[in-house]
């Protein structure tokens, strides 16, 4: 198996966040008294002046932030993504979405990597509530690099955004020079046998898995499907078309996610065998990270398997 | 102000208020649904605000210096539209389409179809909320604009209205005033009676602002208020107590008039009602 060098994904969001705030005097930065785990606080230290802290009151975060936009400002809110997106998603929904006011909610902790703090800390829904909303757009990144970038490109699309970001610290897959396309499926190993979309936290396990499929004849092609909202259907399409096989990988059950996001592009205009590595309709549980994937379905084994069984059934 | 200044700003703003009544009860009939009780209740307090008190510019809706208005209590918007028609956002005939499809005048405000509307609201406690977003940032800016916000008492049962309370006495949000629309009743009867809210001025204060409280419908007391209000160094609740339906006797305190729209005949009566008070 491939050696990782991991570093934390919320460092890149509190590395933009510096460069955002001190390039554009209308970058606001909003909390609910998880300043310090978001990494918003580096923020709050340099721009005292442009950092709201609404103390633990997520609902009041998010309607704040809508405000706080509606007089020319750049809102990031950011809280753990359970409650950002469960905890107030009347207030995402209605203040934010429904007035398509520049507010972009980057919540941290979002998955099942969450750990030991358990299932209440879990959010396995949090991109399905997203999706669903209309005119918000869903960006999943996989690592330091891809957050940094992620989150300084969503600044200035026009309206609102959710970035989800996770706790644990996860393998580096770019580099320095990483440049994000906002929209854009990113191929990251090109194959012919069967096409594997995943997004955040299930990029590298993906990877793994095309190099232990590779070691038994399978080719497979990996995207980083770092935008889950527009979908690149062109790019999801022209794939799919020359596979004719796909496999999603999500850390979010698979209801309504980014794999449900391919299933409701590709039974339309392109049916296709299919098998989705997520989590079942399940609540999450505490546990080591490591430990939680393996329960969950969600290694790079699970994802071979799928991979293997869709190679042999089609 | 001189007696005879404050007797002609009494008769022009009571004219108003009447005119706009008659207009948010043909409208609510035209369209067959809406909220007549809770508009009509805070007549006299938008018309203060829109013609008294804001710094506004109905030609030109984004004129970076207004004040800003909030309606919290999304349902009164029939009141609001009446206003901002009066006031010249757009043409008074838009009112009549109230609730119809391709309308944009929708059930509740929606900031990207209504000129003048500030934000999108209707899902109650969250207005208050947003004003608060709006004078942080007015204040960040460092502009002298201040925000206006109007809340509902049964929406107060709302937590949001609390949390937005708590922040905005924490960072002092001198440059906001909310008015509570403090017409005792909600959808399922009298709010002392569904989920009674308790002393709301001691509870205003507690949370760190100042509250003054009036009778919603005397106009030079709402004008009065809302000066008042001005040069705090705390936000500012105006409690007004006020009657819901007020201005139709056969809606007034009549909770089934809160969510219903008044028959063809009962419009009718209502109308001549109006008409012949003034």
């Amino acid at each position: 198996m491939r050696e990782w060098e991991l570093r934390n994904t919320r460092d890149g969001y509190g590395d933009a966040l510096l460069e955002l705030g001190e390039k554009d005097p209308r970058i606001v930065v909003m909390d609910a008294d998880l300043a310090k785990s978001t990494q918003t606080e580096r923020f709050k230290l340099r721009f005292p002046e442009r950092f709201v802290d609404c103390g633990v009151a997520e609902q009041n975060l998010m309607a704040t932030a809508a405000g706080l936009a509606a007089t020319g400002k750049i809102v990031f809110a950011s809280t753990f993504a359970m409650f950002a997106t469960g905890r107030a998603y009347d207030q995402v929904r209605n203040t934010i979405a429904y007035s398509d006011l520049e507010v972009k909610i980057c919540a941290s902790h979002g998955g099942i990597t969450v750990g030991e703090d358990g299932s209440s800390h879990q959010a396995l829904e949090d991109i399905a509530l997203m999706r669903a909303i209309p005119g918000m757009k869903v960006v999943v990144p996989a690592d330091y690099y891809e957050v940094r970038e992620a989150v300084k490109a969503v600044a200035y699309l026009e309206g609102p955004a959710y970035v989800r970001l996770g706790r644990p610290k996860v393998p580096v897959i770019f580099d320095a020079g990483y440049r994000f396309r906002f929209g854009k499926a990113l191929l990251l190993r090109p194959g012919r046998d069967v096409t594997i979309l995943a997004c955040g936290f299930m990029v590298h396990k993906a990877l793994e898995a095309a190099e232990e499929l590779a070691a038994e004849g399978i080719e497979a092609e990996v995207f980083d499907l770092h935008t889950v909202k527009p979908l690149d259907r062109e790019g999801i399409l022209e794939s799919v078309s020359r596979t004719g096989r796909v496999v999603t990988c999500e850390e979010h059950t698979v209801m309504g996610g980014m794999g449900s996001a391919v299933a409701e592009l590709l039974s339309q205009e392109m049916p296709t065998p299919m098998r989705m590595v997520g989590i079942k309709d399940r609540f999450g549980t505490s546990g080591s990270v490591e430990e939680l994937v393996e329960h969950y379905g969600l290694s790079s084994r699970h994802i071979a398997e799928a991979a293997r069984e869709l190679c042999s059934a089609t | 102000m001189e007696e005879t200044e404050r007797d002609e700003l009494r008769a022009k703003l009571e004219g108003i208020s009447r005119e706009l009544r008659k207009d948010i009860v043909r409208m609510i009939g035209l369209a067959g649904s809406g909220h007549p009780g809770g508009s009509l209740s805070c007549v006299e307090i938008l018309v203060c605000l829109y013609l008294y008190k804001m710094r506004h510019r109905p030609r030109e809706p984004h004129w970076p210096l207004r004040d800003r208005f909030v309606l919290s209590k999304g349902h009164a918007a029939p009141a609001l539209y009446a206003v901002l028609a009066h006031c010249g956002y757009f043409d008074r005939e838009e009112l009549w389409t109230l609730r119809r499809l391709g309308s944009i005048l929708q059930g509740h405000p929606d900031r990207l179809r209504t000129p003048g509307v500030e934000i999108s609201t209707g899902s109650l406690g969250q207005g208050l909320s947003a004003a608060c977003g709006m004078a942080l940032g007015l204040r960040m800016d460092g502009l002298p604009c201040r925000v206006y916000a109007l809340i509902g008492d049964g929406e107060s049962q709302e937590g949001g209205i609390w949390e937005a309370a708590m922040l905005a006495g924490h960072h002092r949000l001198d440059n906001l005033v909310a008015v509570m629309d403090n017409n005792g009743m909600q959808i399922d009867g009298p709010c002392c009676e569904v989920v009674d809210l308790g002393d709301l001025a001691a509870k205003w204060r507690a949370f760190g602002w100042e509250v003054l409280e009036v009778d919603g419908h005397d106009v030079l007391q709402v004008c009065d208020a809302l000066d008042a209000a001005d040069g705090r160094d705390a936000p500012v609740m105006i409690i007004a107590h006020t009657v819901k339906g007020k201005g139709v006797s056969f809606m007034e305190n009549n909770v089934d008039f809160h969510g219903k729209a008044p028959t063809p005949e009962e419009t009718e009566r209502a109308l001549r009602e109006l008409e012949e008070s003034g």
